[in-house]
Parts: C-alpha cells; structure tokens; sequence
C-alpha cells in the first residue's frame, strides 16, 4: 500500500507521487492539523487545549488556523501551568469531553506528572471501571540547533512504565493522522509523541478520516538477516542503514513500532524468529528504554529466537549538549544502526 | 429571632431546610462514630480519615446542590459524599474492600465514586482534584450546562501550586466553580502557621480577581449562606470564589483515635473546638427556636442508626472481589471512532 511507505526526502516522494498522481501527498503537520480538523468538525466532545495553539505559528503549523474554524471556546490558548492544565484536561475527559492536550515539548510535561501519572492513568482502575479518561496528550521532541538539555528530550519511558496509559510515536504523515483519530476514540489517555524533525516529511495522506489501530507496529522494509525495531524519528535513519547495509549483501527488516504501549511483541518476535538479530534504534536513553523493553520480551517469549546478543542504539548516557560541535557527536544516525547491525551480524 | 437576622441575614431558610441540615450532620457524625467502633475488628482493611467535627461544611454547602452538580472531594470525604446523596451501602462496603463498593473494592475509603450524584472521582493526592474539578466545570461550560462544581480541599492543599494554576484558570475562563477550604489548621500534624506565611486563606481570592470570604466552618446557617450565595454566582456565570471555612477534626490525621494522646495536638484545643460541636450547634439551634421537638430529632436519630446497621450487614456479607478483577479495568475497551 502506498502510505505504509516511507520516504526519507522530499525528491524521493515527488518522484513517487508523479508515478501516482490520484494519490495526495501531505507533511506530516498538515496530517495532523487535518485529523485535528476532522475531529472537531465531526464531534463536539472534542476540543483543543495548550499554550499558545492559537497563535500565528500553531504549535508549527499543527493547530494553525483551528481556532478562526471553530471558535477559541474549542481551541483555547491556556496559561503557562501545565500541571492545572493537564488536571483540567483530564477533568474535563471524565466529565465527558474528549480533550486534545498539546504541551510543545516533552520536556514540559514532567511539570504535569502528578495529573498524568496519579491521575489520568488511575481513574478508570481506581473506580472499578467506573468512568473512563479519553484523553490525547501532544507532545513534540525538539532536536538540534542548540537546544540543549531542556529542549530536546525523549521521555517516552517515563510512560511506557505506567499501566493505564498508552503511548503512540507515529513517523508517517499518515500514521500522525490515523493514529491521532485513533487515539482520540480510544478511550483511553493516550501519550502522543511528535518529533518535530518530522513535521515536514511528506507521504501520502488519504483525505477522508481513519484510523490506525493503536499496538499495531508495521514492516516498513522485509529482510532475513536482521530485524531493526525503529521508533519514530529513527525509523527514517534505519531506512537508511538498510540502504547502506544491502550494498553488503546484508538485509535488514525495518519495524516501526508506531504504539510503544501496547506494545507489538508478537510482530517483532515474528521478525526476529526470521532473521534471528535484533537492533532498536530508539530516540531516546538506553537505560530501562523501550530497547531494554523489546529484548526482554524476545528473550521471554521466544528464548532461543536470537543467533547473537541484541545491539541497541540510543542517546548517550548524558543531556542533551547545546555546541554543534558536541551535538552532532550525541546523535546516532544511520551509520551508528548500520554498525550495530554489523556487529549482530558478526557475531552470529 | 432578631438576632438570627443579624446574624445570618434575611431567613430564607424554612423549618425543613433546618431539620434536614441536621439530619444529614447527624447521619455523618453517626457514620464517622460507627467506623471509630468498627474500626478496631480490624476488618476495615483500609486507612479512614475521618470528619468528625467537620459535618457542617460538607452538610451546609451540599444542600444547596443539585444532583448533577459537581463535588470533588479528597481523602477526607466520607462526609462530602454522604451530603451529596450517596447512599451508605456502596460507602461502607467499599471501605471493608467488597465488590459491591463504590469503586469495586478497588478505592478504598480516599477514592470514593458515586456519577449520579455528580461525583466523578476522588483522589487522595493532596490537591490533585482540584484541576480536575476545574476540568469538569470547563466541560459543563462547553456544553453550556448550568451546573456548578464545588471542589473541598483543605488547609493542605493551599501549599500546592495546583490550586493556584487552577484558581487562575477558572477565573480567566469564568467558570462555574466554588473553591471550599476546609481549614481545619493542621495537614497531618502540622499547623498551618508551620506552613503558610500569611493565615487568611480566602484572601487569595482576590489574586484571581475573584470573591473570597472568611466563615465559621462550624455553623451550619453560616455555611448554608455563604455556599448559596456562591453557587448561585457560579451558576449565573460570575464565576469561581472561594470560601475558606474555620473548622476542627476531632480525631487524629487517620484512624479512628484522637491524636492529642501522641502529643500531636494540645488536648485543650480538641476540647475547645468540641464545645463548638457543629452538631449540638444546630441541635440548640432548632430546639431554641422550636423548629422541632426532642422527640422529632430521636426519631431522626434512630433511622440513621437503622440505615447505619443496614449499610455495616451489607458491607460485611457482601463478597470480596473475585481475583479476575485484578487486571479488570485498567483500560476502557476501544471504542469505535464516530
Ligand atoms: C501531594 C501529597 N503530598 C502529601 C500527601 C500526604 N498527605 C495526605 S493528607 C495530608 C494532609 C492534608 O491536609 P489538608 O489538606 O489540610 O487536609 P486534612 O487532612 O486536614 O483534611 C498529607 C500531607 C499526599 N497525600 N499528597
Ligand atoms: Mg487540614
């Protein structure tokens, strides 16, 4: 299917799209600013809450306009307290609503850990089902040009730890669209995470609302000789490791997990069963990470599954440096993956 | 009756508004009393923190509710739930962990449930309701509903940033709210001038630009008066106020004992503050002004401890959760997109 592809520039997705002119292609912020669209045209539980989502820029480009459509009552601007605001958004989904929170960093959110954590997460179970919290948070990773430590972290294991809540990290234009539908149905509070290297990749992006089911990872690539679990932003660089990797006569198979939790254990056990190496290039740290995550349940699940040790690619263990000069160091890329995938390989 | 005037402004209570003020103190300082007996069975497998002391507030404020207007309590809200109409049996059994509680079992007494009646949840992290009861004012305010939403925290949770980006919040946005301080002074064992640099907690509202007043916390006329005059603000549209309410809990931070025996608190001041008895207030009250005879009042009395004995044989007999229950409920099932 053509929107399960991926394209790692914009030449390349142009060229894909003169090959197919009936299908239309869109970036992954207007993706999401259409689901958004969508969502509050067809549903008046749904409204849009964060600071600064209406003003000239909209959260870059992802709320631009909403508030002109449908009025600042459902797409409201809120005061810099992320934690009220947090707890006011979850208020207002046990009350009924189906609110869409943005907070424009990830690095924000922990001022709002108590409502997410302590709340959110725990007011369906602590009532006996009682009520339910269908809640969506936004969250945007930021990287490069300086932004330092505050400005560019990846929490999603602050998240995946806690039960009754899911987490969702879409890399194509049209997952960003299916998946925040979806998420905003499911019921459930559900942590979204954008990377704003993204919001300008192309894909295509059918016009008409649906759905991608959340816990559901995808193959982007198939091969038999190593399994790359990607998350989000990594997945356009394990796309590329593939490239360079086949070159050597090396195949790799590409999993975007696309949901962290719940996680797709089945599609990756599949995978590696196949390939027998595993690699995770996560946009995050290593420690207790997804990574840790993945190979746990290959071991649990289907011990004896893989020829060699796993390899993991992740941030170093350290914040995130503002100096080009240090930043470009703290990245691992394409050929960091395509090490690592050497080295399982080699081993076995 | 002069002096009732003066003290409490024109009467627009009636005799039955009186009675039933009364009547539901009485049914929460007898529920509370039952637990203190219960308690030491060792069969209430959950930590209590009790309002004895208290009842005025939760009794004055939630008369002047309707149904389906909100209350957000917190971890000492047996009181707030039996006022807003929550029947004992769910209470009670939630408290001895059976199925046919509040919550399942799964609460406890600080996470008490009761949707019909308006109350959508309860946490026990000091001041964590109180965004989400903004939040459910908001979603009444979308829906353009009259509702109000009374949110009771204590003296505690002044110390919280939360209240404070809440407060701002539903004041900017105009929303249907009573912020009610149950100033009780002391957050466990600590005396609010431990933890407050300046004493007057309604003061704060005039920071969010909104309406705050001092009360006697143990006069239930008192209270009935002010929460009616801020609900019906909140309900007009003139927004959220906050009333802070002077009281005192007799028993200790949690469990069914006084705590001055372990030298948390002076005895002097419990006793003190139990001269005050909000309960005996409103008795003399009523029987001073022959709103109702002794008998009328031991007949009130004695219903509540048929209610009482109902709800504690139901909670007993009821069963434990079945241990399937144990991974129930964490997430609602998916539903489908519209
Ligand atoms: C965020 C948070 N901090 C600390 C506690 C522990 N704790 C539970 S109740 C309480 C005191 C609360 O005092 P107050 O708000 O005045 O209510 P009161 O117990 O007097 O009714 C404390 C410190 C908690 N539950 N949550
Ligand atoms: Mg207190």
């Amino acid at each position: 299917m053509p929107w399960t592809k991926v394209y790692s520039n914009k030449a390349e997705f142009e060229s894909a799209l003169s090959d197919n002119r009936e299908l239309r292609g869109l970036a992954y912020k207007d993706a999401l600013l259409e689901a958004t669209s969508q969502l509050l045209e067809a549903d008046e539980t749904v409204f849009v809450i964060g600071e600064g989502i209406d003003d000239s820029g909209g959260v870059f480009g992802s709320t631009k306009g909403l508030h002109l459509k449908f009025g600042r009552e459902r797409v409201m601007d809120s005061p810099l307290a992320e934690n009220g605001i947090t707890g006011i958004a979850i208020g207002a989904a046990v009350a009924g609503m189906r609110p869409i929170l943005v907070h424009m960093r990830v690095d924000f959110i922990p001022l709002s850990l108590d409502q997410i954590i302590n709340h959110a997460a725990k007011w369906r179970y602590m009532f006996g089902g009682k009520v339910s919290v269908p809640i969506v948070i936004r969250s945007m990773i930021g990287r490069g040009w300086g932004s330092a430590a505050q400005h560019s972290q990846s929490l999603q294991s602050l998240f995946t730890n806690i039960p009754g809540l899911k987490v969702v990290m879409p890399a194509t234009p049209y997952d960003a669209k299916g998946l925040l539908r979806a998420s905003v149905y499911d019921g459930n509070p559900v942590v979204f995470i954008e990377h704003r290297w993204l919001y300008e990749h192309m894909g295509h992006v059918p016009s008409e609302p649906y759905t991608v089911p959340l816990g559901k990872a995808i193959i982007r690539r198939t091969g038999s000789d190593a399994t790359i679990v990607a998350v989000s932003y990594m997945v356009y660089e394990a796309m590329s490791a593939a490239d360079i990797l086949k070159n050597e006569g090396i195949e790799c198979e590409v999993i975007d997990l696309r949901t962290l939790k719940p996680l797709d254990a089945p599609l990756i056990l599949e995978s590696v069963s196949k390939t027998g190496r595993l690699v995770i290039a996560d946009t995050g740290w290593k420690e207790t990470g997804i990574g840790a995550e993945i190979i746990a349940r290959v071991v649990e699940d289907g011990f004896g599954a893989l020829k060699s040790a796993p390899e993991r690619v992740n941030l170093p263990e350290a914040p995130t440096p503002a100096s080009p000069a240090l930043e470009k160091a703290y990245y691992p890329g394409k050929f960091e993956i395509a090490a690592a995938v050497r080295r399982a390989v080699n081993k076995g | 009756m002069k002096e009732d005037i003066l003290k409490y402004g024109l009467p627009t209570l009636t005799r039955k508004t009186l009675i039933d003020m009364y009547a539901m103190m009485l049914r929460i300082r007898m529920f509370e009393e039952r637990i203190v007996d219960l308690y030491p069975e060792q069969e209430m497998k959950c930590p209590v923190h009790l309002c004895i002391g208290q009842e005025a507030i939760a009794t004055g404020v939630c008369l002047n509710l309707r149904k389906d207007d909100y209350v957000f309590s917190n971890h000492r809200g047996h009181g707030h739930a039996l006022a807003k109409g929550s029947a004992m049996r769910p209470l009670m059994a939630e408290f001895y962990g059976k199925v046919t509680g509040c919550s399942r079992g799964k609460g406890g007494s600080m996470h008490i449930i009761d949707v019909e009646n308006g109350i959508l949840g309860t946490s026990a992290i000091v001041a964590g309701g109180i965004p989400m009861g903004v939040g459910a004012a908001l979603a009444s305010s979308i829906r353009k509903e009259d509702r109000v939403t009374v949110i009771f925290f204590g003296d505690g949770a002044y110390d919280e940033g939360a209240l404070y980006e809440s407060f701002n919040f539903a004041s900017l946005k105009k929303l249907p709210v009573v912020f009610f301080c149950e100033n009780n002074f002391y957050a466990t064992n600590s005396h609010q001038s431990a933890r407050q640099s300046a004493c007057r907690i309604s003061d704060a509202a005039s920071a969010f630009d909104s309406h705050g007043v001092c009360i006697d916390g143990n006069d239930a006329i008192e209270v009935y008066k002010a929460a009616e005059d801020s609900i019906n603000r909140a309900r007009k549209g003139g927004g959220p106020s906050l009333i802070e309410a002077k009281t005192y809990r007799w028993k200790g931070h949690v469990g069914p004992d006084a705590d001055y025996e372990k030298g948390c608190r002076p005895k002097e001041e419990l006793l003190y503050w139990m001269e005050r008895c909000p309960v005996k207030v409103m008795r003399e009250f009523i029987l001073s002004r022959n709103a109702a005879t002794k008998d009328e009042l031991a007949e009130i009395a004695a219903s509540i401890t048929d209610e009482i004995d109902d709800a504690v044989k139901f909670a007993k007999e009821s069963e434990y959760p079945p241990l399937s229950d144990l991974l129930t409920d964490v997430y609602a099932p998916v539903k489908e997109p519209l």
